[in-house]
């Protein structure tokens, strides 16, 4: 045997961990272009959005500092002689979302169980493509649509309402008498109710597709399991799907209020304004921060800008919680699905 | 050694009762088998005894209501009918399924009836919409008139043969156009520096744009008329209206380029760079077409959106009764705010006009969202037809230049 095999005596017999080797990208001259590029129209696309908020918040300045906190306590709005508040006008504007919400959410928590569960497949991208389509439809439209086709439907319903259910304070109208069939039907017309009802079909696709995004990524594991367990398909929907959706229903319905506080022009076409709020949700008129700013920008003075600026920070504030909540509620579910508003 | 069944052991002649022969084992019969092929469980299907369980409670339902509507019940309008048509109906099937059914499966088919329903009742309300939208129109959507003229010559009590939306249809054009000519280049750089950059500022912007979809449209239109048109002293006009509406359109481009960019394999961009491509090359040749479907859907999605805004227009350009080709100065009117206008109207001449504009801008709306499905419907990288063919021709005409190079004669 004339060779034999030696190995090499190992280097690292002192333990020294191999030092990784350090990559230097060196970028050239057309990628440092790029980047300078890029982080510029990210930039810009920074300051043009906070430009937006901080100048809403300088621009309202003068206004807060004549009223002070009153502003959020005033219900009336006269800037002209320094009495105005948002108390009224942000009431009801809640009072539209919530009633929006409130409508939207069991319709589009079924929809989106419907399309997700019970529909046949063929028909579930259709289905799909309906509810984007209904997202879609310009806000506009639906304001014509409550304001001239649905409105004489819905003051039966508010009729019915405030007849039955009038010792409900929600539900009572002034004015008007159950018991006298020819009362005018015209206390009921414009309300926060019929307001509600139209922006409630604006809401309703933005919760339904989030939701059904949530409702499919329910693991597929745990569907056959408790189909094995001898469950029917609701019992399956009741203990997997809306336990697994939760943060889901939840982020979803709190985008739709997001959507339905900032709502203009759908509010403005069917409301007519008035400033002293109440809870009786039938009664005619109504009012929302966004339709007061819609009706009111064109003879503004400086300072009734200002007010009307502080009135929409105002507003501006609520979405921006209302969505950054909503966003958390769906980034931590246990799907984690991306909010796509 | 053989191994028989029942049947080969009895066909090979054995008699019933005498023990079969030594050496020979015999498997007893499956009574079952061939009669019966394993079949699973169909959970999602319709049975008949479903359909017409379904279709007995609907008529029992519609006649019962039919006795009962104003004059027991205290229900009225259209609306009490439909409400108490469909408690009846969901009443009779629950009773209809209790019969064949117990427990747990009356519920869950009166759950899938509920279910269902909802479907229904979203599907009916799109198309009452639309439906009323288009039929109270009518007059004067299909008068050419309508889509040639404006509405400078034509005053509120005017029969609808005078006048039109041309002064819309045009102003909807141009402020779009500035819009996406504004939106496109910034919107699809900046998903792309969201996707191609880490770091502190990529997360903060991306915190921005998110919160910024939040934003009413009505401070959109707030904010320019309060910066550009006041403090910077420029007119009411389509520029400026196009510049709210990109404030609108901006976000919802930029979050769902974001979206359809991060769907790019990587394994595509890590082999763009170990080919050597500048970073710069690797989204220009690789990134970019590979989502160029997706980035066209976030496109039009943004437009869908840019052209229903009626608030942001209304507070920058101001409502026009004339057609308007300059975006610099004059108001210019876009189809949501014409429609608008026009039924502010108690006139029932302008209200037709506006539900007539109303229907010109759902088909406008139509189209884009038909357009960014047909787009959209494909994964990212994936090729139509009539790409892939091109593809095709792309890599021979490689091929013969690189064996022409190789070889120095065509193969």
């Amino acid at each position: 045997m004339d060779t034999l095999t030696t190995l090499p005596a190992l280097s690292r017999t002192d333990h020294q961990l191999p030092t990784r080797r350090v990559i230097e990208a060196q970028p050239g001259t057309g990628d440092r272009i790029f980047s300078g590029l890029m982080l510029i129209s990210g930039l810009v696309v920074l300051a043009i959005m906070s430009a937006v908020g901080l100048f809403l918040a300088i621009k309202s300045i003068p206004a807060l500092r004549r009223t002070g906190l009153s502003f959020f306590t005033t219900s009336q709005w006269q800037p002209s002689t320094g009495v105005f508040g948002v108390a009224a006008v942000i009431g009801f504007t809640i009072s539209i979302a919530v009633i929006a919400v409130a409508i939207a959410l069991p319709i589009s928590l079924a929809t989106s169980l419907f399309i997700t569960e019970v529909a046949p497949t063929w028909l579930r991208s259709t289905l799909v493509a309906m509810v984007d389509l209904m997202a879609a439809v310009p806000s506009v439209v639906y304001g014509l649509w409550g304001a001239r086709v649905m409105q004489i439907h819905a003051i039966g319903i508010s009729r019915w309402l405030s007849t039955w259910l009038g010792w409900i304070p929600f539900f009572d109208v002034t004015g008007h008498d159950p018991s006298n069939p020819l009362s005018s039907l015209s206390v009921f017309s414009a309300s926060s109710f019929i307001a509600g009802v139209v922006v409630s079909m604006m809401v309703m696709p933005i919760q339904c597709s989030v939701m059904r995004e949530v409702f499919s990524q329910v693991p597929p594991g745990e569907r056959e399991g408790a189909f094995a367990l001898g469950s029917t398909r609701w019992g399956m929907i009741r203990v997997v799907s809306l336990p697994f959706g939760r943060g889901g229903i939840i982020g979803g319905t709190m985008l739709g209020l997001g959507r339905a506080l900032g709502e203009t022009i759908a509010v403005v076409l069917i409301i007519s304004p008035r400033f002293d709020f109440s809870f009786n949700l039938l009664e005619a008129g109504s009012n929302s921060v966004s339709a007061l700013i819609a009706l009111r920008f064109s003879e503004a003075s400086d300072f009734d800008l200002s007010a009307l600026m502080a009135a929409g920070l105002t507003l501006f504030a609520m979405t921006l919680v209302v969505n950054f909540v909503a966003s958390a509620f769906i980034a931590k579910s246990r799907s984690g699905a991306s909010s796509e508003a | 050694m053989t191994i028989l069944s029942d049947t080969d052991y009895r066909s090979a002649g054995a008699v019933d009762g005498e023990a079969p022969a030594l050496g020979v084992t015999v498997l007893p019969s499956n009574p079952a088998s061939g009669d019966a092929p394993h079949q699973p469980r169909a959970i999602g299907k319709i049975s008949r005894d479903d359909l017409l369980v379904a279709f007995g409670a609907a008529v029992s339902g519609l006649s019962m209501t039919w006795l009962l509507f104003g004059r027991i019940t205290p229900l009225d309008g259209k609306a009490g009918f439909v409400v108490l048509l469909f408690v009846t109906f969901v009443a009779t099937y629950a009773l209809l399924v209790s019969l064949t059914n117990d427990g747990p499966a009356i519920v869950d088919k009166v759950m899938a009836v509920m279910l269902s329903a909802a479907g229904v009742l979203a599907g009916s309300a799109l198309l009452w919409v639309v439906a009323s939208t288009v039929w109270k129109g009518r007059q004067a959507l299909f008068k050419p008139n309508l889509y040639l003229d404006d509405m400078s010559r034509a005053g509120p009590l005017e029969p609808l043969d005078v006048g039109g939306i041309a002064h819309a249809l045009i102003g909807t054009i141009i402020i779009m156009s500035l819009a996406l000519a504004l939106t496109v280049p910034l919107g699809v750089t900046c998903a792309v520096f969201l996707n191609e950059t880490r770091g502190r500022v990529t997360t903060f912007v991306r915190t921005i744009v998110t919160s910024m979809t939040a934003l009413p449209s009505v401070l959109a239109g707030l904010f320019i008329f309060a910066t550009f048109i006041l403090i910077l002293g420029f007119p009411r006009s389509g520029l400026a209206a196009s510049i709210a509406v990109s404030i609108m359109m901006l976000p919802i481009i930029i979050r769902s380029g974001d979206v359809v960019l991060r769907l790019v394999p990587g394994n595509l961009r890590e082999a763009s760079a170990a080919l050597g491509a500048p970073k710069w090359r690797t989204v220009w040749h690789v990134v970019l077409p590979t989502a160029r479907s997706g980035l066209s859907t976030s496109v039009i999605l943004g437009v869908a959106r840019g052209i229903g805004e009626t608030a942001p227009v209304l507070l920058t350009s101001g409502v026009g009764a004339s057609s308007n080709l300059d975006p610099t100065k004059n108001p210019m009117m876009s189809l949501p705010l014409a429609t608008y206008e026009f039924v502010r109207s108690p006139q029932p001449a302008l209200v037709a006009r506006g539900f007539a504009t109303a229907a010109v801008l759902m088909i406008f709306v139509l189209v884009l969202f038909t357009l960014a499905r047909v787009l959209g419907g494909r994964p990212a990288g994936r090729l139509s037809k009539h790409q892939a063919r091109r593809a095709e021709a792309r890599s021979k005409r490689d091929l013969e230049r690189f064996e022409l190079r190789l070889n120095g004669v065509k193969s």
